[in-house]
């Protein structure tokens, strides 16, 4: 069970909080000029890694905020915790 | 009976306060301080189970929580007993039932013993074998199988306990209240960390408070002496909470721990009624010590499980904490120091010690010297080839051990006995460190798996991090602690220590027998009688992972955990296979380290507590009305309303007739509501809905469809808008929270720029739906101000007003086809509107309807409810909904996947109606539909979704998808069912009123 950092609020518990999915996947802004396979590339394609993976993550049952996380999926060690908007830190 | 083996007063037993209690349905006495094991003992009883798989004769073989096989049952006569409990941990109480388990009919006459002379049937991997031979002889097993497998009964009614969690956060953690833990916590608090010590034990001190071994000093006193001082002083301290008969089940990442306290189990009946049995500890602490000590290990040998064997630190402990002797000839057999301890407390207290069987060739401790004043047998470079006894130990053989230790030679030497006490060194319990997440490394000189490096948040001290020497212990210890804590100084800085050291090893994983390992049964596992030949075959088979060779074997996958095995198993597969043990690695430990009822996990949760429920503020007149509910997520929704005798058909057969002939109202409070406000908000619904939304006029109502990105029906409902930048937004019941997340989502994350406020008002308002006919007479009645004509309030309009000086929200929106009107009221009005519109409604007898004529009326008109017409796979192509997807606007959620070779294809499963040839007969939503009857395999076509009796139709009618239903109108299909087969024809989804013309009724 994570202690998570919450830009808005500090640190909580795991469990106010909601797993998002991969981080830094932009919607496209003009979908219709995509083709098929840049338009499936968008909808299903995530990075499932061992290491530092960048990952969205919503404050649910606190402020509903939505930040982003970067997490070493080997060991969970939350290596930083950033806003939306926020580049991802590079080391 | 007589307590026999009763040697000496023991200042942890009260032996003023003698109890009685039952095991196997006999009566015993032990005294306050007991565990049933040590009282089992006290009266010579050691036989107290059958093994698993070949049930043989066990007995208690531990003191702890790591015991592998006397597994009881309490309270076997009740109906709320409680199977698998350790006899070496259930403290004896007045009252207190116990009886063995896996044995039948009894643990003295065991008709699965016969299975002891099958062995060779029951070899590695029994199970899976079984699986593989032909179906015929699985048959024959099975029977088998399930008479003899299983451990204990499951009580079979509701358990009567109360149970408890409680959230801790605290400084310092410490899991082990040995002399280790003690001085960490100690040191700890008294710097001023909000301290926690915990124990699994109900008293303090570890092994260190009844070691017996007076060479071992601390400030030239007995080291427990001194402990015991120090324990005394652990009250005056503050910052410091103690909690002993709390295990530690599991340490999650970020030091989340959860621990659980007993805290009445051990009191006579009429002391724990109405408390808390016992609690979950959820603890967050921001450092953890474990100070979880080490668990000794038994010698793999022929024969090594018959009951009077056991660990020789145990027969320590009952001797010297519980004043209990294991046997009255006693012999141990050991690869270290440590058993000369134990034969010596024993033999100080008069306790007969036959011989010390040692695997080593020497040593040089100081203690072999008082083992051989007192006259002891030591026999060197021996090694026990096999145990006489068979529901007790009578004797062993001894034989040479050659040099090599894989053999032995001479002659083979008989010595009779009744307890035998094996020390094979000692296991550092890492199974927390482990579960934390941190990495072992593995001591190839010691044998022994120690934890990596300690961190800032965690460390490991005492045996369980690799030092057992009283010395090295201490000094270790204050170190680690002053840089874990960052303190200068600890308060037991520079105290004296005086205590044997070992210096001789040997290590054998499986010692060899004068037979032939085929003919030896070295048990590893006991609790799953694997054994070292098992793990061989394995081998033998090809396994070479851990991992594979623990499920193939089932070694290590008892309710211990593989405790006491775990390493020897290791070994021999090292040993086996030619490889280090460091290579090898180790299984893993999970969660929970021992044992949880489920009571401790549910806490309070159980009852009404399971679950939240939602009511809206009708709730109570339906629930004076007779009303029965069904549960839609949280929420008791009315589900119809039966009157004297009506069975559910009739009530919805009637309530559904009077919504469209005259009156109906439902009590609609439960839709999700979303207020959208802010200057982008029309843009914002047009980018979230499949249609368009800036033409919508003030006052006017639109139903919108939600989709996925994926181009899959997510959710529908109307949406208002209410002023130039404002829109109240429905959703489904169900849908609701997810809606409003998805929502914020977008704004958040891919939107950021648009002007837009959510808040969800679901439990603002009370909404009454008024459906049928005559709903605009009543509404007159209850509001004559109001121009109710089609030209002032039209059809997907709105209009705010006052009812008694309520302001009140009407929608002039229908789900049924009905004219209907949806009056939203503030929540706390909800009760006295819909009051209002039931008076108003007598005249017309009005009906109050429940969800299940909701349904019914809906797919009359073939409207769609998300979620059981749909699954996640539909488009609102696939729904014939072609008509609210814009083909205009440049895009929506879901828009581009609209338009993938997938979504396009012409043969999916598309939504269509469906008519029985037998109109009386109403298909069951689920069943499967097909085109061919004597197809094999049969395609599947689709399946049914919604299904009812209509009795405005007077004939059944269903929803349903189909694969190419477009094209199939008209088309003759079948619904098999397990007695019959029932026709049906592909019709249009909406059987009724197809031209919409009594909304303007
Ligand atoms: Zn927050």
């Amino acid at each position: 069970m994570f202690l998570i950092n919450c830009p808005y609020c500090g640190e909580r518990d795991q469990q106010e909080f909601k797993a998002g999915g991969e981080a830094h996947i932009e919607r496209p802004k003009q979908p219709t000029e995509l083709s098929d396979d840049e338009w499936a590339e968008y909808l299903f394609m995530r990075k499932n890694i061992k290491g530092v993976q960048f990952e969205r993550w919503n404050h649910a049952h606190g402020c509903r905020k939505w930040f982003n996380m970067a997490r070493d999926t080997s060991n969970d060690e939350i290596k930083a915790i950033y806003k939306m908007g926020e580049k991802p830190p590079t080391q | 009976m007589s307590q026999n083996l009763r040697v000496k007063s023991s200042e942890f037993i009260d032996e003023t306060n003698r109890i009685s209690f039952k095991f196997d349905g006999k009566t015993y006495y032990g005294f306050k301080g007991d565990t049933l094991a040590s009282a089992l003992i006290a009266n010579n009883v050691h036989l107290v189970g059958r093994s698993f798989k070949y049930h043989r004769p066990r007995g208690i073989m531990t003191s702890g929580s790591e015991e592998p096989n006397a597994i009881v049952q309490v309270n076997p006569n009740s109906n709320i007993t409680e199977p698998n409990a350790r006899a070496t941990e259930i403290e004896i109480y007045e009252g207190l039932e116990a009886s063995s388990q896996n044995c039948w009919p009894s643990v003295n006459f065991d008709i699965g013993g016969i299975n002891n002379f099958l062995a060779p049937l029951f070899p590695a991997g029994f199970y899976y074998k079984t699986f593989m031979w032909p179906k015929s002889f699985w048959e024959k097993y099975e029977f088998f199988i399930r008479h003899s497998a299983g451990l204990g009964k499951s009580p079979n009614t509701r358990d009567p306990d109360i149970y408890d969690h409680r959230n801790i956060h605290c400084d310092v953690l410490v899991v082990g209240a040995g002399i280790s833990g003690i001085l960490a916590a100690k040191n700890a608090a008294k710097n001023n960390f909000k301290t926690l010590l915990l124990d699994e034990k109900n008293e303090l001190g570890g092994s260190t408070i009844f070691d017996g071994n007076e060479d071992n000093k601390i400030n030239h006193n007995s080291a427990a002496e001194w402990l015991k001082k120090e324990i005394n002083e652990l009250k005056n301290i503050k910052n410091l909470e103690i909690k002993t008969r709390t295990s530690v089940a599991a340490y999650h990442q970020y030091n989340y721990l959860l621990a659980r306290e007993n805290l009445t189990d051990h009191l006579v009946k009429k002391d724990k009624k109405n408390k808390i049995r016992q609690r979950l500890l959820k603890i967050r602490a921001k450092k953890v010590i474990l100070a979880t000590g080490a668990l000794e290990r038994p010698l793999v040998f022929n024969n090594n499980d018959r009951p009077g064997i056991m660990l020789s630190s145990a027969i320590k402990k009952y001797s010297n904490f519980y004043g209990v002797a294991c046997g009255t000839k006693n012999i141990f057999f050991t690869n270290n120091d440590s058993a000369y301890e134990s034969a010596l407390s024993l033999h100080n207290k008069g306790i007969k010690v036959e011989a010390i069987i040692d695997i080593r060739e020497n040593s040089d401790a100081k203690i072999i010297k008082k083992i051989n004043d007192a006259g002891i047998k030591i026999y060197w470079a021996h090694t026990i080839v096999d145990t006489r006894g068979y529901k007790r130990l009578s004797g062993v053989s001894i034989m040479k051990l050659s040099n090599d230790g894989t053999s032995v030679t001479g002659s083979k030497i008989s010595i009779s006995c009744n307890c035998l006490g094996i020390a094979g060194g000692w296991t550092p319990a890492v199974h927390l460190y482990t579960q934390s997440g941190s990495k072992l490394t593995f001591d190839e000189e010691r044998k022994i798996f120690i934890p990596i490096a300690d961190t800032k948040e965690q460390i490991s001290v005492g045996s369980c991090g690799g030092d057992f020497e009283l010395d090295e212990i201490i000094k270790n210890l204050n170190y680690k602690l002053k840089n874990f804590l960052n303190i200068n100084k600890t308060d037991f800085e520079g105290i004296t220590l005086e205590n044997d050291h070992e210096t001789s090893k040997r290590n054998i994983w499986l010692l060899p027998s004068d037979q032939t390992i085929g003919k030896t049964k070295p048990f590893v596992d006991y609790q799953n009688d694997a054994t070292a030949k098992d793990i061989k075959l394995a081998l033998r088979e090809g396994f070479r992972s851990i991992e594979h060779v623990k499920r193939y074997t089932t070694t290590g996958m008892g309710t211990d955990q593989g405790k006491l095995g775990n390493m020897h198993a290791l070994g021999i597969i090292a040993d086996t296979a030619g490889v280090k043990m460091g290579e090898l690695g180790t299984t893993t430990f999970r969660p929970p380290y021992t044992p949880l009822t489920f009571g401790t996990i549910v806490g309070r949760n159980v009852g009404e507590f399971f679950d939240t429920f939602r009511r809206t503020p009708m709730n109570d007149w339906h629930i004076k009305n007779k009303a029965k509910f069904e549960n839609v997520g949280q929420w008791k929704r009315s589900w119809y309303y039966p009157k004297e005798g009506e069975t559910m058909h009739q009530a919805v057969q009637r309530e559904s007739k009077a919504a469209r002939k005259s009156a109906g109202i439902l009590d609609a409070s439960t839709l999700g509501k979303i207020d959208i406000q802010g200057s982008d908000a029309s843009e914002f619904l047009n980018r979230v809905y499949t249609n368009a939304w800036s033409k919508l006029a003030i006052g006017k109502c639109r139903y919108g469809l939600m989709l996925n990105e994926d181009g899959m029906v997510y959710d529908d409902g109307v949406t208002t808008r209410l002023g130039e930048n404002h829109y109240i937004m429905t959703t489904t019941t169900g849908g609701a929270a997810n809606v409003l997340g998805k929502l914020e989502d977008y704004l958040q994350t891919e939107w950021p720029e648009l002007d837009v406020y959510l808040t969800s008002v679901t439990d603002h308002f009370a909404t009454a739906s008024l459906c049928g006919p005559n709903s605009k007479k009543i509404l007159n009645k209850i509001i004559p101000d109001l121009d109710l004509s089609d030209d002032n309030f039209p059809h997907m309009s709105f209009k705010e007003v006052l009812i008694d000086k309520i302001k009140c929200r009407i929608m002039r929106i229908s789900f049924t086809g009905e004219l209907s009107y949806e009056i939203n009221a503030p929540a706390s009005y909800g009760e006295a509107i819909w009051q209002k519109c039931i008076e108003a409604g007598k005249e017309f007898n009005i009906t109050p309807y429940g969800t299940e004529t909701m349904h019914l009326l809906r797919a009359e008109k073939g409207f769609i409810i998300v979620g059981q017409d749909t699954d996640g796979t539909m488009t609102p192509i696939d729904l014939q909904m072609d008509w609210i997807v814009s083909k205009k606007k440049y895009d929506f959620i879901g828009k581009r996947s609209l338009y993938r070779s997938d979504t396009m294809r012409e043969d999916r499963k598309q939504l269509v109606g469906l008519l029985t040839e037998d109109p009386n007969i109403v298909l069951e939503e689920g069943a499967q539909i097909v085109s061919e009857l004597n197809q094999k395999p049969v395609e599947m076509l689709g399946h049914v979704t919604s299904s009812y009796f209509s009795p405005n139709l007077n004939k059944s009618i269903a929803l349903a998808v189909v694969k190419d239903g477009k094209n199939m109108m008209g088309r003759k299909l079948f619904v098999p069912m397990e007695n019959k087969n029932i026709s049906v024809t592909v019709a249009n989804t909406v059987f009724y009123d197809e031209k919409n013309e009594r909304l303007n009724a």
